[in-house]
């Protein structure tokens, strides 16, 4: 793989750029810049695999690259967008701790992720493989989103956000993962979202708001 | 070290001190341009300082000398950052007494100094401007610190002018950490000088006064001190987030005569664009609640701490 130094530039620019949007995300209140944000990280996602595509060759690469697109920028946010218009859930979204806080949180965790990653990127032979610990600092990021939410439309931007990281992950170790692999996940991505649409409605039935605290009670006269 | 090297940093001293009330002013017209106010004079902060001078100073009864001192102190760390930060030439020979640690030293020397003397007094606004501005001041610096420590770590040295050199001088490549920590730089330069988005200069309202509540008590030449070295505080800045930035433009290597006459120009192309971006900036945002200030400024940090971090990870 001929890398300039230029792409790889241009590569660790997108990574980084998708670390930023994940703390934006992590200190987000709003639920609707939320789903924006998240629109972000696809683009950007879907940059990086451009250009990973074009400087490997790899033709399966432009093929994951339209799949982002189609469903990270395009599909999942327009869904999400238009649930919170039918469940009229513009409100905030109320995080347990405080901001400053979980961007100190958030720098901890990305230190740790960063001496997680460490090992794998040593194996890994990828000229991306700097970019591991970037992806495994987005996945644990995107917990603490899902962590410190208490909505269960947050809950599920987060989840998607971990799928983004996962996939950048597995792009940066190996230049993707097989592309019935991909398929697959993300066949169950979108299969999940529409689910835990379904269940948003049954939530909100039972208990007139998407606040998740309510199912921690056992017994209904609660 | 040859007579040109020091005839720079005599240059660039005298330069900000007379420029900085100049580059507040262009600021000011700046800012009343977008906000479509007519413009007060550009010379407008010379014409306040020369007026303060030529009153008499009123001290309050129970002043320390400590209360008298300080703006002399203020003023006079101000001047020293000044003569260690590069805005024209990055041969100087301040270098070895002083490097980027030591720089963030003053600026914190100069802000204990104001609030003591603020509470000196003892009156309630003093008190309380001087409370709001440890607030700003504590969780400004480690951002400001980690800024200058990614920038050393791109150059391997702590020593400002010699970061602005090498920054300047080598292959232009892309660095998303000096590009976060650009942006942790400006919040911290928002927050440390008094714009908008943690301070409003421009009025006396006591709920949200900082750094104007600091100086209520000071009259005269006194005033006139701790205004200029207000203004030579955002002029500094500038020149540090220039050397950090933009480096390119100000003489580097071996003193050069034509290159240090080509760098004055430079230098106020430069701060002409940071005056309509800083104006601007201020304009877009709106003046937040004392309590919201830890957030921007932790935003600050945030931004700083990534940069550092993607820097260590990607080396970029």
């Amino acid at each position: 793989m001929n890398f300039t130094s230029l792409d790889l530039q241009l590569l660790n620019t997108c990574a980084a750029l998708l670390l930023l949007v994940s703390f934006a995300m992590l200190s987000q209140r709003r639920i609707v810049s939320l789903v924006n944000l998240l629109a972000l990280q696809g683009t950007l996602l879907c940059a990086a695999t451009l250009l990973l595509a074009w400087r490997t060759g790899q033709h399966h690469l432009y093929l994951s690259a339209a799949l982002t697109l189609a469903l990270k920028v395009v599909g999942l946010p327009w869904l999400l967008h238009r649930l919170i218009r039918r469940l009229e859930v513009y409100w905030d979204t109320e995080p347990l701790i405080n901001m400053p806080g979980a961007m100190l949180v958030g720098l901890v965790t990305v230190v740790f992720a960063f001496g997680l990653a460490q090992p794998i990127a040593e194996l890994a032979s990828t000229a991306t493989r700097n970019a591991i610990g970037i992806a495994v600092a987005v996945i644990l990021l995107a917990f603490i989103t899902m962590i410190t939410r208490r909505k269960a439309m947050s809950q599920v931007v987060g989840f998607l956000s971990m799928e983004n990281g996962l996939f950048f992950g597995a792009m940066s170790a190996t230049y993707g993962m097989p592309m019935v692999v991909e398929l697959g996940v993300a066949l169950d991505v979108l299969v999940a979202v529409l689910v835990l649409g379904i269940f948003f409605f049954q939530i909100r039935e039972q208990f007139d708001s998407l606040d998740l605290h309510h199912l921690e009670s056992l017994r209904e006269d609660q | 070290m040859s007579g040109l090297a020091w005839f720079t940093q005599l240059l660039e001293v005298l330069a900000a001190i007379s420029l900085a009330p100049l580059f507040l002013g262009w600021v000011n017209q700046c800012r009343a341009w977008l906000q479509n106010r007519r413009a007060p004079s550009l010379l407008l902060p010379y014409r306040g300082i020369r007026k303060l001078f030529h009153k008499d100073a009123v001290l309050a009864e129970g002043a320390s000398p400590l209360f008298r001192a300080a703006p002399y102190v203020v003023f006079g760390a101000m001047v020293a950052a000044a003569a260690i930060i590069p805005s024209m030439g990055t041969g100087l020979p301040f270098t070895t007494a002083a490097d980027a640690i030591a720089l963030v030293g003053l600026f914190a020397t100069a802000r204990v100094f104001m609030s003591l003397a603020a509470m000196d007094i003892g009156t309630a606004f003093g008190t309380l401007g001087a409370r709001r501005e440890m607030m700003v001041g504590f969780l400004a610096e480690p951002a400001l610190l980690i800024v200058i420590f990614v920038a050393s770590l791109l150059s391997a040295t702590t020593a400002l002018p010699l970061i602005a050199e090498r920054l300047a001088t080598q292959a232009p490549a892309l660095y998303p950490s000096l590009a976060f920590t650009a942006v942790a730089f400006t919040m911290v330069l928002l927050a440390e000088n008094a714009r908008i988005p943690v301070d409003n200069p421009a009025t006396h309202l006591e709920l949200t006064m900082i750094h104007e509540a600091m100086l209520l008590e000071y009259s005269a030449r006194h005033l006139a001190l701790m205004e200029w070295a207000a203004a030579l505080k955002l002029f500094n800045y500038a020149c540090i987030g220039f050397a950090l930035f933009v480096p390119w433009g100000a003489s580097t290597g071996e003193p050069d005569p034509a290159a240090l006459l080509l760098s004055m120009p430079v230098l106020v192309g430069k701060l002409a664009v940071a005056g309509v971006w800083l104006a601007l900036l201020e304009t877009v945002s709106a003046k937040l609640r004392v309590f919201r200030a830890p957030e921007f400024l932790a935003t600050a940090f945030m931004f700083a701490v990534l940069g550092l971090l993607v820097h260590l990870l990607l080396g970029a």
